[in-house]
């Protein structure tokens, strides 16, 4: 079949990033993360395979793909919410699900998992915000009770954060109370205060009135704006991936089909998959 | 057949075993609540051991009598030397019974905190320990109050049991009455009233309770 043949061609691009990257990937630098032969199934569904995938420091990587391609599941190992079934992962220099004994690879404790851990955050697409704790009281959670940071100190970077998001005006209210948008605002303020080297956004505005969008992808984009933090966003919004991101992967099938600058993913793909997949988007 | 004086006349040392009754059903669910919250968390341990262990010990507490449990702490644990007076005894004995009841009740509870509540835990870094304590429980808990309102009233009402091990609590006091005086119907009528007066108000808060816990987040902007 006319598809397999493509499959193949798929993975020698995946294993041969350099000659579509070598704008976007810093030459000489360490990436802050690396995954080297990560494969993941739930039973006998595979849904990633022998995935090699790197992130710069301060890089800003959109992930785009069709639902089930396994983008979602790439951020949530890193994230430490999934385990891979085979493969290394490395965050700055250290194996984040092993640890190294004598130069051998031990699986990892939950002493190292939490000290790898301290460097990514996370938002989600549901927010997941704390229902029973004021919005205040959500972002200084993290900062007192794992950073150890003295409370007045905390709730002064959590109003401080509070108001790069625009919601300082709403301290003393609960989750409940605000829009998606603007819980997901609170989420985004919640992980930045503790200040990650890598922040992973999963599909963050998929569940938000289409009305509420704009807001939490300004706040995004003020953010990326920054710089110095490395972001991996998935997302199925084209043209603010188009804005943000310094690269653009397109993943399907558990493979990375193809990557590259967002001018020239988006403009000029060389896959016909990805072909295919942006048109839809274009079309609808 | 039934006697006004009399009734009136005992009263007094019937109210004196209810604050018996009362101490035993308040100690016995602490007891309970403390274990059952214990059980729980330990069957939801990564240690797999200690999940067998406790989960095999819950389900035998659970399948055999409280009557049987009871008698064995208090007549034959002394042949093992450890000799319990009748209030100790019961309150762990009934104490032990109902914490497998509540952990199932807990367990309820924990199973309905989002998984993404979790996540977002592992997220922000947050130790097992204090994933638990800050972030599950605080969520966990305050639905289940009801079912724990409602389980010390049936823990209450259990209580008669106690009076199989010699512990003078309302219904022991009404047999004594009874016995001495040849006199049961004013006696355990008094008791059955005292039950109702507690019960009956214990039932309606636990259902203001109820009404207070299910919109409790959910305040209107």
């Amino acid at each position: 079949m006319t598809k397999k043949g493509k499959m193949c061609d798929m993975s020698q691009v995946s294993t041969l990033p350099i000659d579509v990257n070598e704008s976007s990937e810093p030459v000489g630098n360490t990436p802050i993360v690396q995954y080297t032969n990560i494969s993941k199934s739930y039973g006998k569904t595979e849904i990633l395979k022998d995935l090699d995938f790197k992130i710069y420091p301060g890089e800003k990587v959109a992930i785009i793909g069709p639902s089930g391609s396994g983008k979602t599941t790439l951020a949530r190992m890193l994230m430490t919410l999934e385990k891979p079934s085979s493969g290394r992962i490395e965050v700055n220099g250290e194996q984040l699900w092993h640890r190294e004994v004598n130069g051998k690879l031990l699986p990892a404790d939950e002493k190292h998992i939490r000290k790898v851990r301290g460097d990514i955050g996370m938002v989600f697409q549901h927010y997941n915000l704390f229902p029973h704790m004021t919005i205040l009281k959500n972002v200084t959670a993290a900062l007192i009770h794992v950073a150890g940071i003295e409370k007045t100190e905390a709730e002064q970077r959590a109003i401080q954060m509070l108001k790069k998001v625009g919601l300082d005006h709403k301290l003393d209210v609960y989750p409940a109370q605000l829009s998606g948008g603007q819980q997901q605002r609170v989420a985004i303020a919640r992980a930045l205060v503790m200040k990650p080297k890598i922040m992973l956004f999963d599909e963050v505005t998929s569940a938000l009135d289409p009305e509420l969008v704009g807001e939490v992808l300004e706040v995004i984009r003020e953010i990326a704006a920054e710089g110095e933090m490395a972001m991996l966003l998935i997302t199925h919004e084209m043209d603010f991936a188009r804005d943000i991101a310094d690269r653009v992967v397109f993943m399907e099938g558990g493979k990375v089909v193809e990557e590259g600058p967002p001018n020239l993913l988006f403009t000029k793909p060389k896959h016909q998959r990805t072909k295919e997949f942006l048109s839809r988007f274009h079309s609808r | 057949m039934w006697d006004s004086n009399f009734a009136i006349s005992i009263i007094p040392d019937l109210v004196d075993a209810m604050w018996v009754t009362l101490s035993a059903t308040v100690s016995a669910f602490f007891v309970a609540a403390a274990l059952g919250l214990v059980w729980t968390l330990c069957k939801r341990s990564s240690l797999k051991v200690l999940v067998i262990v406790v989960s095999s010990f819950v389900e035998f507490i659970r399948t055999t009598p409280l009557l049987v449990q009871l008698f064995f702490i208090f007549y034959v644990l002394p042949e093992f030397g450890i000799s319990l007076s009748p209030f100790v005894a019961g309150v762990i004995g009934l104490g032990l019974h109902y914490s497998t009841y509540l952990s199932e009740v807990y367990r309820s509870g924990i199973e309905s905190v989002p998984k993404g509540q979790w996540e977002a835990g592992k997220a922000l870094n947050f130790t097992r320990p204090a994933t638990w304590f800050r972030i599950i429980l605080p969520q966990a808990l305050p639905p289940v109050f009801p079912m724990l309102g409602n389980y010390f009233i049936v823990m209450f009402k259990e209580t008669p049991l106690l009076s199989a091990i010699t512990l003078v609590e309302m219904m022991q006091k009404a047999k004594i009455i009874g016995s001495s005086s040849f006199r049961y119907i004013e006696a355990f009528t008094i008791v059955g009233l005292l039950f109702l007066l507690l019960s009956y108000p214990a039932s309606l808060l636990v259902r203001h309770l109820e009404n207070k816990t299910s919109n409790r987040f959910n305040k209107a902007a």
